[in-house]
């Protein structure tokens, strides 16, 4: 059963034309990864799907609701969809607690006692029990992200919209955010991934999805798309980045 | 009579001590009608310098044209300009207002001008992925606003402000004009009926004791404020 259904797909940016009409239907805990070159639109897409970018044209179904229909409450579907950026974006002026919790206060409106044991617990999932009175700058950027990994999670999401979250990160610190996705898999969480860790999403990932210039060009199984690839493109692509 | 040394001189110019005794009240007095200026004008102006600023976010075209005219025009205008042209011109048209009144409006109004466009500035310099974290996180607009970005673009202004805070709270000296019983208003009152500069030395002192303070703990804001950016 999808949870997530993306039909005829388009965002244009002025003249440029950066989504040309994609198709896509992400399964309950399935773990999708989005692969393609920079400049394919793969964040856009995934920018789109809460409209952290307005879409120009096509639709977004989540959950039964139509995300893209001007009459949805966005800012409650948005709580049932986490986010996690390329450059964390974590609240310098708050502690790790802090942001957290910020939405579980101010959006779910829960007492700070309560929220703060969610926040807790939300830190503990992504391994950083011990950090919740650190600010973003005494932490590592791994460290940073899985914070911003819990801030996602607090909220109960049903779907999590990865945009490279390992991609500022050093190579020595990318595997304990890997680690999470990880975990957050055997937990049954749907996830949708933008990123460039091939090797990850070879082992991890249920599908994977080829963007190139704003098109999907081909998904299937990683067996598929790394062993068999069918199109020209995508075999360059994945030749090029596993080498 | 004898001729007095130099220093002497000096002592019964700036500091004499029937001139000390006599008029210590009087400045004292001035001295309560500036803090409560100063305070006044510091509570109101930083207040609507954040609320202008906090109002252009929402960027209505309209409003945030008013704001812009509002600004300019106080930062060009020289305070002690609007002051004269408020405390004076203004009863022809049937608007009479106390000169207390009048001093604490027109810098207020010098400090909102200021404020807000250093709030703007911080608000405008706080990254878009903070905007996006917090409304993807269902947060609307406004609280996005009040609980991630007001709180970074407010420190980000402290430095500035606590400068031009200082600066125009100074101005409450402008108020002599008027006729507001201020510092320097009670200081040159005592100077015309005495021709001597002991008063006005006695104001001078009370500035500096009133404003070294002051001085101080806008540096201890700054460095308290200061942080690191993640």
């Amino acid at each position: 059963m999808a949870i997530l259904t993306i039909a005829g797909l388009r965002k244009s940016f002025g003249a440029t034309e950066v989504l040309k009409g994609i198709d896509l239907a992400v399964t309950e805990r399935e773990l999708v990864f989005i692969i393609g070159p920079s400049g394919s639109g793969k964040s856009t897409l995934l920018r789109c799907i809460n409209r952290l970018e307005e879409p120009s044209g096509g639709s977004v179904h989540f959950d039964g609701i139509e995300v893209t229909s001007r009459a949805t409450e966005l800012n409650a579907l948005r709580r049932s969809m986490g986010m996690v950026f390329q450059s964390f974006n974590l609240y310098p002026h708050m502690t790790a607690l802090g942001n957290v919790t910020l939405a579980l206060r101010k959006v779910l409106k829960k007492q700070r006692e309560e929220a703060d044991d969610i926040g807790r617990r939300a830190l503990g999932e992504v391994g950083l029990g011990d950090k919740a009175s650190s600010f973003p700058a005494e932490l590592s950027g791994g460290q940073q992200q899985r914070v911003a990994i819990a801030r996602a999670l607090a909220l109960g999401p049903r779907i999590v919209l990865f945009d490279e979250p390992t991609s500022a990160l050093d190579p020595e610190l990318v595997g304990s955010v890997l680690a999470v996705l990880r975990d957050l898999k055997a937990h049954g969480m749907t996830m949708l991934v933008v990123s460039h860790e091939l090797r990850f999403a070879r082992d991890a990932a249920d599908r994977i999805v080829f963007m190139d210039r704003g098109q999907i060009v081909e998904e299937g199984p990683p067996s598929a798309i790394f062993n068999a690839p069918r199109e020209v493109r995508t075999r360059a692509f994945v030749a090029e980045l596993l080498r | 009579m004898q001729t007095m040394t130099a220093w002497e001189r000096f002592v019964e110019t700036f500091f004499k001590p029937a001139m000390l005794a006599q008029y210590w009240p009087d400045i004292l007095k001035g001295v309560l009608v500036t803090v409560e200026i100063a305070a006044a004008v510091v509570v109101t102006g930083l207040t609507l310098g954040l609320a202008l600023a906090s109002l252009r976010a929402y960027r209505l075209v309209a409003v945030n044209a008013l704001i812009v005219v509002f600004v300019d025009v106080f930062r060009a205008l020289p305070p002690l300009v609007a002051i004269l042209l408020i405390y004076f011109g203004f009863p022809s048209i049937g608007i009479s207002l106390p000169s207390f009144v009048v001093l604490w409006v027109v810098l207020a109004f010098v400090l909102a001008a200021f404020a807000e466009e250093i709030f703007w500035a911080g608000i405008t310099s706080t990254p878009k992925g903070q905007w996006e974290a917090a409304r993807s996180t269902g947060l609307t607009f406004s609280a996005t606003l009040a609980y991630v970005v007001l709180p970074q673009a407010i420190r980000l202004g402290v430095p500035p402000l606590t400068n031009r805070t200082i600066a125009i709270t100074k101005n409450t000296a402008l108020g002599t004009v008027i006729g507001v019983g201020e510092i320097l208003n009670q200081a040159t009152t005592a100077q015309s009926f005495t021709g001597n500069a002991t008063p006005l030395m006695m104001g001078a002192i009370a500035y500096i004791v009133l404003f070294v303070p002051v001085v101080v703990l806008g540096r201890w804001i700054e460095t308290r404020f200061a942080w690191r950016r993640a």
